[in-house]
């Protein structure tokens, strides 16, 4: 009977989508709760003080931002009506709209940009983002001036919903601590499309629609609801039943592939331009014999990345073809790309003087791979090894347990090679340069532990970090790349195949190049 | 009996203090700690940032002087903070509670009452095909690992059969009072508890046979059948009243590893449970909160033991307090 009713529910629901599919496809319509699905955990709802796509999702949606980015990396106002960044880049003026208020009515001043500006300047973990902001004034309620000790084109993309959510001064600068505030996860209050309803550390986040929004009619949704579920085939299965709507960040390709075959499923790969993921092989070029290019350079070569790209990621991702993504205004054209050669990968072992002994094998090295997924981590590793033993490097597979022994592990430089998966977060500045800078190599996670120096690159990024030209700042990074690609402290693979799925009557999701990580203010649901 | 009862907090408190150290010593011992996992989560962490967070946090600190701290904390009652979540770990922890108990309470109680009962059946004829049927019952439950259980059920509900939902607690969005949360909430039941219950039903029911065939062989049977007794009633007040009691040991170990039991049915099925939060905090090497968990746990442990001797005073007045 239940089987048979539910049967006769989806017929009728079928028929009435087609018919409000051809009737609304333009207009949108307000109501409805979205959830989405998303296997990240966040520890609090403030990204002002917690960066990664897990807090960015629902604080986008809490906190707004001075500006928005389209899918051509362009800023578009958002809480700042309009904005202007001085010729010498060392000064940006915001303007702030009239009727911007606070989720507890109070509205939105300079103050508080200057408060919020200040603040992550002090506790974000991306602390090269607004290193040169020396102070922001605040000439009159609606402008802000910010200052900074030299250019840094960097500033706009900063503005971004995901790096500059804008706080109510009058609740958060209250002498405690931003970091451990605990209007982080519960009486959150900011001034985007949506308020705080409930926070369930580990389970969901629910979220209201909030009536003073300051962009009119917005936004489209009553409520939106994120799950978290680490199992990501838990999610899929819970898109099908439409118990969920959107399910952003999926790489794993049965996923993908499953979710292909669904006719029902919109399935796509952008929105991911801005954080801009990369799966890659780093050497520790502090050890020997890694420390010869030759032998990273051979390494390469013997790497068919269409291998990994084609049955590793069943096709769904793309090849990375430097240390800055495809997609970005900064990426260049040309690099060296190493296509598989086995012949000139032993040459290359032979000149560094690496002859291969009696049983064949020139070396042995270690490689240990980043847990949590196996198509971009095990499987490589293991890939490697077979591969590289065709050149007589043998490979010996390291597992860790969990995330925390990989990365002190490579976070203490104990290792030979190791995959890796790290994010160029919108502006060259915030996330490629730490991975380059010899002023960089640290004991930590994600900084250079390759131990790369080179004194030309480390004047290259310095130059571009603070050049306002944007042509000139390309060709920076274009020499920057062809070098990093010819020294090759680092194995790009891929570009992580991140996807959003969504069933078929959710539309208008923010198709900027921050994807999710942007407020859902013009999303809405046909019914 | 005061005397008794004394003695045994004591012994209680002694051995939670010492659970509670090695605890704590476990989990310092495992690679990596809780601000590489903040770091993991942040995308990368500045070097005068991490300081900070190893300051407040007090891992700067020798291992003996951390011990000290928490302990001393634990001793007045205060389970800290939670590194990760940076809430307190006692409202991270009563968070769950009711989920896990649901969960936990519901299916060990079903197991346990139809286990007991296939049990007795069983054992009234135990090369009858109703115990056939039962002795391969358990077998399968018991060598079925629990999570295999629950992910084929996931397969077969969430397409074959897509009666149950296969995940979560609650259905996202939905109204959470009332009687339709009730309902909505004993819907997304069905699939963890059952998975979770065929298990125990397992050893319950193989527990029942073999303890009530055993005492159906007992003299005192022979009695109560000479004396005329119906077969029920011996059956059920004589031989199972005898035969329950190692069942009942087995009820009340099986309360104290409430977390055990649930911790992989909670991760297969989303359930927003104490289990899961433990897993997790392993992961994030976040400290407060699995030792809150762990000494949540033992305490557990050491209250059902309590219970478990009072149960058996009552279902067996002969056995005194020993």
């Amino acid at each position: 009977m239940r089987i048979r009713q539910a049967m006769v529910a989806a017929a009728a629901s079928a028929a009435l989508a087609c018919s409000a599919w051809a009737a609304a496809a333009d207009a949108p319509v307000r109501g409805g709760t979205l959830v989405i699905g998303s296997t990240q955990v966040p520890r609090h709802l403030n990204g002002a003080v917690q960066s990664g796509i897990a807090t960015a999702m629902p604080s986008t949606q809490l906190f707004a931002s001075p500006l928005r980015f389209d899918a051509d990396w362009k800023p578009h106002p958002y809480l700042a009506e309009s904005w202007d960044l001085s010729a010498d880049g060392k000064t940006l003026t915001l303007k702030l709209r009239k009727n911007a208020v606070f989720h507890d009515g109070k509205p939105v001043t300079s103050a508080d940009v200057a408060f919020s500006i200040m603040a992550i300047k002090k506790n974000h973990p991306f602390q090269t983002m607004l290193a040169p902001v020396e102070k922001v004034d605040t000439p009159d309620p609606l402008t802000a001036v910010v200052h900074m000790s030299q250019p840094h084109p960097a500033i706009l993309l900063a503005m971004s919903p995901a790096l500059m959510p804008i706080l109510p001064k009058h609740i958060y600068d209250d002498g405690q601590d931003l970091k451990t505030h605990p209007r982080n996860s519960a009486g959150v209050v900011g001034s985007g499309p949506f308020t705080l309803k409930e926070f369930k550390p580990g389970q969901e986040a629910v979220l209201e629609r909030f009536d003073k929004f300051f962009l009119p009619e917005r936004p489209y949704l009553d409520r939106v609801v994120i799950k978290i579920n680490p199992d990501a085939t838990n999610l899929l299965i819970g898109l099908e039943r439409g118990d969920i709507q959107v399910l952003p960040y999926m790489t794993d390709p049965t996923i993908l592939r499953r979710a292909k075959e669904d006719k029902g499923i919109v399935m796509t790969d952008r929105g991911y331009e801005g954080i801009g993921a990369l799966s890659w092989l780093a050497f520790n070029t502090a050890r020997k014999p890694l420390d010869d290019a030759r032998v990273r350079q051979a390494i390469a070569y013997a790497t068919d990345k269409k291998f990994i790209v084609r049955a590793l990621n069943a096709g769904f991702a793309k090849p990375a073809s430097g240390p800055i993504i495809g997609t970005s205004p900064f990426a260049a054209n040309g690099l060296p790309d190493y296509a598989l050669n086995l012949k000139k990968a032993g040459q290359l072992l032979d000149e560094a003087g690496f002859k291969a002994g009696a049983d064949g094998e020139r070396m042995s090295l270690t490689i240990d791979y980043m847990p949590g997924s196996d198509v971009q981590g095990k499987n490589v590793a293991e890939y490697l090894r077979s591969q590289l033993k065709k050149i007589g490097i043998a490979v010996q597979v390291r597992a860790s347990p969990d995330f925390p022994t990989w990365a002190k592990r490579i976070a203490s430089h104990d290792f030979d090679m190791t995959t890796d998966i790290v994010f160029n977060w919108g502006d060259p500045v915030i996330g490629v340069h730490r991975t380059y800078l010899s002023s960089n190599i640290r004991d930590i996670i994600w900084t250079n532990t390759q131990s790369y120096r080179n004194p030309r690159v480390d004047e290259l990024l310095e130059q571009a970090g603070r050049e306002t030209d944007v042509e000139k700042r390309k060709a920076l990074y274009g020499e920057f790349q062809k070098i990093v690609m010819t020294d090759l402290p680092i194995m790009f693979l891929t570009v992580i195949p991140y996807h959003t799925l969504s069933v078929q009557r959710v539309h208008g999701l923010p198709d900027g190049i921050w994807g999710l990580l942007s407020p859902l203010d013009e999303t809405w649901i046909a019914k | 009996m005061l005397y008794f009862l004394l003695r045994r907090l004591a012994y209680a408190a002694v051995l939670l203090l010492a659970v509670v150290s090695l605890n704590f010593l476990l989990i310092h011992i495992s690679p990596g700690d809780p601000v590489e996992t903040i770091a993991g989560s942040m995308g990368g962490l500045s070097e005068a940032l991490r300081a900070q967070l190893r300051a407040q946090y007090g891992l700067d600190q020798p291992f003996l002087v951390q011990l000290g701290i928490y302990l001393n904390q634990v001793l007045h009652g205060d389970l800290g903070y939670s590194y990760f979540f940076n809430l307190p770990v006692a409202d991270l922890i009563w968070q769950r509670v009711p989920a896990t108990l649901l969960l936990v309470v519901t299916s060990v109680l079903a197991a346990f009452l139809t286990g007991t009962f296939l049990g007795t059946l069983a054992a009234r004829r135990p090369n009858g095909p109703l115990s056939q049927g039962v002795t391969l019952l358990s077998i399968v439950g018991y060598s079925a690992p629990v999570f295999w259980m629950g992910i084929v059920l996931i397969i077969l509900f969430a397409s074959v059969l897509p009666i149950f939902p296969v995940s979560d607690m609650r259905s996202a969005g939905a109204d959470e009072s009332g009687w339709a949360g009730m309902l909505d909430v004993l819907h997304h039941l069905v699939l963890p508890a059952f998975t979770l219950a065929f298990v125990y039903l397992a050893q319950y029911s193989r527990l029942a046979r073999a303890s009530v065939m055993d005492a159906l062989s007992a003299d005192y049977i022979r009695t109560a059948r000479a004396k005329g007794l119906s077969e029920r009633r011996v059956l059920y007040k004589h031989a199972l009243r005898n035969g329950v009691l190692p069942v009942v040991t087995m009820l009340g170990l099986q309360f104290g590893n409430v977390l055990a039991g649930a911790i992989l049915v909670e991760t297969v099925f989303n359930w927003p449970g104490l289990g899961r939060l433990a897993f997790d905090s392993v992961l994030r090497r976040d400290y407060p909160t699995l030792l809150g968990i762990l000494l949540f746990a033992s305490l557990l442990v050491v209250i059902m033991n309590q219970l478990t001797d009072l149960a058996y005073r009552l279902i067996d007045p002969r056995i005194k307090t020993a």
